[in-house]
C-alpha cells in the first residue's frame, strides 16, 4: 500500500461455501465461488468485472464489502484490512463503501417511502446534522434525477429506471468513495440503460467515486470501465486496462467471450469462437487450469498445473500456460487482433461514408 | 403519472377514476368481451368464415392492421394498435422494441394465446399460409386453432426453466407434442422422432437427456430442449420470444449458431423477438421496430442498421454501447413511453423526439415509403426517398 492512489486492494481473496448434507448438516464439500482473486482499484476509476453467470463475480463484490465472510486472502480498503476491523470500526467504514444491486424491484423495501429509504442510513451514520437532513436528501435525489415530491412516494409507484435511480441515490447519500455496481443495468430497457450509465458516469466525475462494475454485458463494461477483469469459475483469468484487453485479449476464454458478443451491424461477419458445453460446477472444478475442459489450445500441462498470473507488460495480467515463457512451447495462438481490428475499420469506413454522403 | 400522493385523490388528476366510472368501464368491457368470447367458443364453424387468400403466396404469415386490446378496469390498453407486416417463407423477421411495446402480444395473437377474456383481437387479419389454403387466425375459433398451434406455428419462450414442466422427463414432454399432432405414430416411432429431434439441436447424448428432468440440465441445454420441442412437428413458422435473453453470452452464441444451422435443415420461417439489436443484426433478414403498440419502421436488416430513419430507431441504436466503437457519452432518449391507456392523438414518440417540428402535432403519421421494403412512420420522410438522404445523415450525427 505504498501508492496513495490505490483505494482498494484485493489479495488472493478466497470464498468457499460449504455444501451441507444430512440431518446434522455435515459438510460434504465446498463450492469454491472465489478461489484466489487479486486486483486493485484506483481512486475515481472504474473496474469492470465480467464473466458468465456462476463464475463468482457477485461473490467478489459482496465479499470485498464484508457482506460475506471470507475464507482466505486480504482486502485492503484505504490501507486497512477490512476483515481485521472490529464492529465499531467496521460501522465507521461502511459509509465509504456502498453497493447497488441488480434488481431494483426486490432491493427496495416496499413499506418505506423513498425519502426514508434514502435517508435512513444518512440519519444512522450522522452524515449531516439533523437540521440539514431534509435538504441533504433532496439534494442527493436531485443529483440522481429524482424530484423532491418523490420523497413521499413508495417504490411500487416508480418505473424500473426510476427505482434504479433510487438505489443509486441510497448508495450515494452516504458520501461513499467506492461503490460496487452489481449488474445495475441488466434488468432495464435499452433506452433506460443509457440514462443510468450516463448518470453513473456523471456522478463519478462529480463525487470522484470508484466503481467495481459487475456485468455480463461486455459492451457496457467497455464503455464504462478503465480496467477490466475477466473471471472464470472463481479465478481471475485476465486483468488489464480496457484498451489493452479489448484490442489484444490474450486468454483463450477472453477471446471466446469477446468473439461471442453480437454486433449490431448486419454487414459484419466474423469467425466466432464457439465454446462447447457450459461452465463446469464450481463444487467440483476441473484440475489444473479450470478452463482446460473447454479450451481449444489445451495442452497436457493445463490438466495438471494451475497457471499463475503472468505480467505481459502494461499491467496486463493473464493466467494461462500459453504465455508462460518457461514452458518451452512455441505454440502461441494466432490472436484475434486482426479480426477485431477489421471490425473497427469497418465501423470507421461506414462512418466515413456517412459523413461523405452528407451534402451539407 | 400522478404528480403527488395528495393530488391523486382529487378529480383534477387526469388518471383518476371514481368507483362509479370504474364500474361503468367494467360493465362495458364485459359486454364487449362476452360477445367476442361467444364467437370464439362456437363449435362447428364453417371453414368459409375464416378462409382467406394471401396477398403474396410467398409469405408464411401476413399481419394486416392487427389490433389487440386489453379491456382492463381502468380503461382499454391498446397493446397492439394497427400492426401490418409479413413474414416471407424461409426468412427470419426480427421484431425489436422496449418492454411493453407490444412485440410479445403480436406473436401471442398469432398463437391465439393472448390472455382471454380481457385480451382480444378486435380488428385486423392474421393470414397464415398453409400451402394449399390460407386461414385468418384472427377469426378462427378455438377448437380449430388447436390443430395449427404447435403443429404449424410453434413458440420458444424466454425462460426455459419456467416453460418446461418440472415433474415430467424431457423425453415425455417432447413425445407429448408429437403424439398430439401425429396420432397415427406408434410409441416406438414417437420415441425415435424425439431422439432425432434432440440430436438435431446438438445434444450430444440424446438417450441420456431423454430420461432426465429439466432441473438436471443447464440453461443452454434447456433452451435446446425447448427448440427441439418447437420444431418437433416441422412447423412452417417458429416464434422465438427472447430466446437468448436469459442465457450467458457464450451460450447465446451457441444457440444463435444452432438457429442458423437449423434454418437450413428445417426450412421454416422464424419470427425473432428481442430487444438486443446485436442478435437481430446477426439473425434477421427483415427487421420490424415497434414503439408503443405500433410499427415505427420496417425494412431489411441492412436498411434498418445502415440507414435507420425513424428518430426512435436511431436513438435506440445510439443508446446501446457497441464494442470497439468509442463514444464519450451514450445518447439517451429522454422521457419514457406514454401511458398505454391514455395514448396521445399525435405521434406517440413526439414528446421524446429531438427532431420534432410543427407537423408532428398533427395526427399519427402514416407509413411513408423509402424503398420497396423500407417503410417509416415519421413526418420527416413524407416525401419518401427524396427526404431520406439528407435526413438520415442528420440522424447519424447522434450515432457518430
Amino acid at each position: 500500500m505504498n501508492d496513495n492512489n490505490t483505494m482498494l486492494e484485493v489479495k488472493n481473496l478466497q470464498k468457499f461455501f460449504p455444501i451441507k448434507s444430512g440431518f446434522f448438516g455435515r459438510v460434504v464439500g465446498q463450492v469454491k465461488a472465489v478461489d484466489g482473486v487479486s486486483f486493485s482499484i484506483e481512486r475515481g476509476k472504474t473496474m469492470g468485472l465480467v464473466g458468465e453467470s456462476g463464475c463468482g463475480k457477485t461473490t467478489v463484490g459482496k465479499t470485498i464489502l464484508r457482506l460475506n465472510s471470507k475464507t482466505g486472502g486480504e482486502v485492503y480498503f484505504n490501507g486497512k484490512e477490512i476483515f481485521g476491523l472490529g464492529n465499531a470500526e467496521m460501522l465507521k467504514m461502511r459509509p465509504h463503501m456502498q453497493i447497488i444491486f441488480q434488481d431494483p424491484y426486490s432491493s427496495l423495501s416496499p413499506r418505506l417511502p423513498v425519502g426514508e429509504i434514502i435517508g435512513e442510513a444518512v440519519r444512522e451514520h450522522q452524515i449531516v446534522p439533523p437540521n440539514e437532513f431534509d435538504d441533504y436528501v433532496t439534494r442527493i435525489m436531485q443529483a440522481c434525477g429524482l424530484q423532491e415530491y418523490h420523497k413521499d412516494r413508495y417504490p411500487h409507484e416508480f418505473s424500473g429506471g426510476q427505482r434504479q435511480r433510487i438505489c443509486i441515490a441510497r448508495a450515494l447519500a452516504l458520501n461513499p468513495d467506492f461503490v460496487v455496481c452489481d449488474e445495475p443495468v441488466s434488468a432495464l430497457d435499452v433506452s433506460i440503460q443509457a440514462q443510468i450509465i450516463n448518470l453513473l458516469e456523471d456522478l463519478q466525475k462529480e463525487f470522484n467515486l470508484a466503481y467495481l462494475f459487475i456485468s455480463h454485458d461486455l459492451s457496457v463494461v467497455q464503455h464504462i470501465s478503465d480496467t477490466v477483469g475477466v473471471m472464470y469459475l472463481g479465478n481471475l483469468v485476465e486483468f488489464a486496462n480496457k484498451d489493452e484487453i479489448f484490442s489484444n485479449p490474450l486468454h483463450p476464454y477472453t477471446k471466446a467471450l469477446f468473439s461471442a458478443i453480437p454486433i449490431p451491424d448486419p454487414t459484419v461477419r466474423r469467425n466466432r469462437i464457439i465454446l462447447e458445453g457450459s461452465i463446469p460446477s464450481p463444487a467440483n472444478p476441473p484440475s489444473g487450469c479450470k478452463f482446460h475442459t473447454r479450451c481449444t489450445y489445451a495442452m497436457e500441462r493445463c490438466k495438471v498445473e494451475v497457471p499463475v498470473q503472468l505480467d505481459k507488460g502494461n499491467g496486463h495480467m493473464v493466467a494461462c500456460h500459453l504465455y508462460d515463457d518457461n514452458s518451452g512451447s512455441e505454440k502461441q495462438p494466432e490472436t484475434d487482433e486482426a479480426s477485431f481490428r477489421a471490425i473497427g475499420e469497418q465501423y470507421d469506413k461506414a462512418n466515413e461514408n456517412k459523413t461523405e454522403s452528407n451534402p451539407a | 403519472m400522478t404528480d403527488s400522493i395528495k393530488t391523486s385523490s382529487t378529480k383534477k388528476n387526469p388518471n383518476y377514476i371514481s368507483a362509479s366510472e370504474s364500474r361503468k368501464i367494467s360493465s362495458e368491457n364485459r359486454r364487449i368481451t362476452d360477445a367476442l368470447e361467444k364467437k370464439y367458443n362456437r363449435k362447428h364453424v364453417p371453414e368459409s368464415e375464416y378462409l382467406t387468400t394471401m396477398k403474396d403466396p410467398n409469405n408464411t404469415v401476413e399481419f394486416d392492421d392487427l389490433h389487440t386490446y386489453f379491456f382492463t378496469d381502468i380503461g382499454t390498453v391498446r397493446a397492439v394498435d394497427g400492426v401490418s407486416f409479413a413474414v416471407p417463407q424461409g426468412k427470419t423477421v426480427g421484431i425489436v422494441g422496449e418492454s411493453g411495446c407490444g412485440k410479445s402480444v403480436t406473436s401471442l395473437s398469432l398463437m391465439q394465446l393472448v390472455q382471454r377474456p380481457q385480451g382480444q383481437i378486435v380488428r385486423g387479419q392474421i393470414r397464415f399460409n398453409l400451402g394449399d389454403k390460407a386461414y385468418d387466425i384472427a377469426k378462427m375459433p378455438g377448437n380449430m386453432m388447436e390443430k395449427i398451434r404447435g403443429n404449424e406455428v410453434s413458440m420458444i419462450f424466454q425462460e426455459p426453466m419456467t416453460s418446461l414442466n418440472p415433474v415430467f422427463r424431457i423425453g415425455d414432454q417432447i413425445n407429448e407434442v408429437i403424439m398430439l399432432h401425429y396420432p397415427e405414430k406408434s410409441e416406438a416411432e414417437v420415441r425415435d422422432h424425439s431422439l432425432h429431434m434432440l440430436d438435431l439441436v446438438g445434444i450430444a447424448n440424446p438417450e441420456g437427456i431423454y430420461m432426465r428432468y429439466p432441473h438436471e440440465l443447464s440453461g443452454g441445454m434447456r433452451q435446446r430442449v425447448m427448440i427441439a420441442m418447437a420444431i418437433a412437428c416441422d412447423p412452417k413458422l417458429v416464434i422465438a420470444d427472447e430466446p437468448t435473453t436469459a442465457l450467458d453470452v457464450t451460450i447465446q452464441a451457441q444457440i444463435l449458431d444452432l438457429f442458423r444451422n437449423l434454418k437450413e435443415k428445417i426450412n421454416s420461417s422464424i419470427m425473432l423477438i428481442t430487444h438486443d439489436l446485436g442478435v437481430i443484426a446477426e439473425m434477421a433478414d427483415f427487421v420490424v421496430v415497434m414503439y408503443a403498440g405500433r410499427i415505427v419502421e420496417k425494412g431489411t436488416a441492412n436498411e434498418i442498421f445502415l440507414h435507420p430513419a425513424h428518430p426512435y430507431t436511431v436513438g435506440l441504436m445510439a443508446s446501446k454501447p457497441v464494442v470497439n466503437r468509442k463514444v464519450d457519452r451514450l445518447y439517451s432518449i429522454p422521457g419514457s413511453v406514454p401511458s398505454p391507456i391514455h395514448m396521445p392523438d399525435y405521434c406517440y414518440f413526439r414528446d421524446r423526439c429531438d427532431r420534432r417540428f410543427d407537423m408532428c402535432n398533427g395526427p399519427y403519421p402514416a407509413e411513408f415509403q423509402l424503398s420497396d421494403t423500407h417503410k417509416v412512420s415519421c413526418y420527416h420522410y413524407r416525401d419518401g426517398a427524396a427526404s431520406n438522404r439528407a435526413l438520415h445523415n442528420n440522424g447519424f450525427e447522434i450515432l457518430n
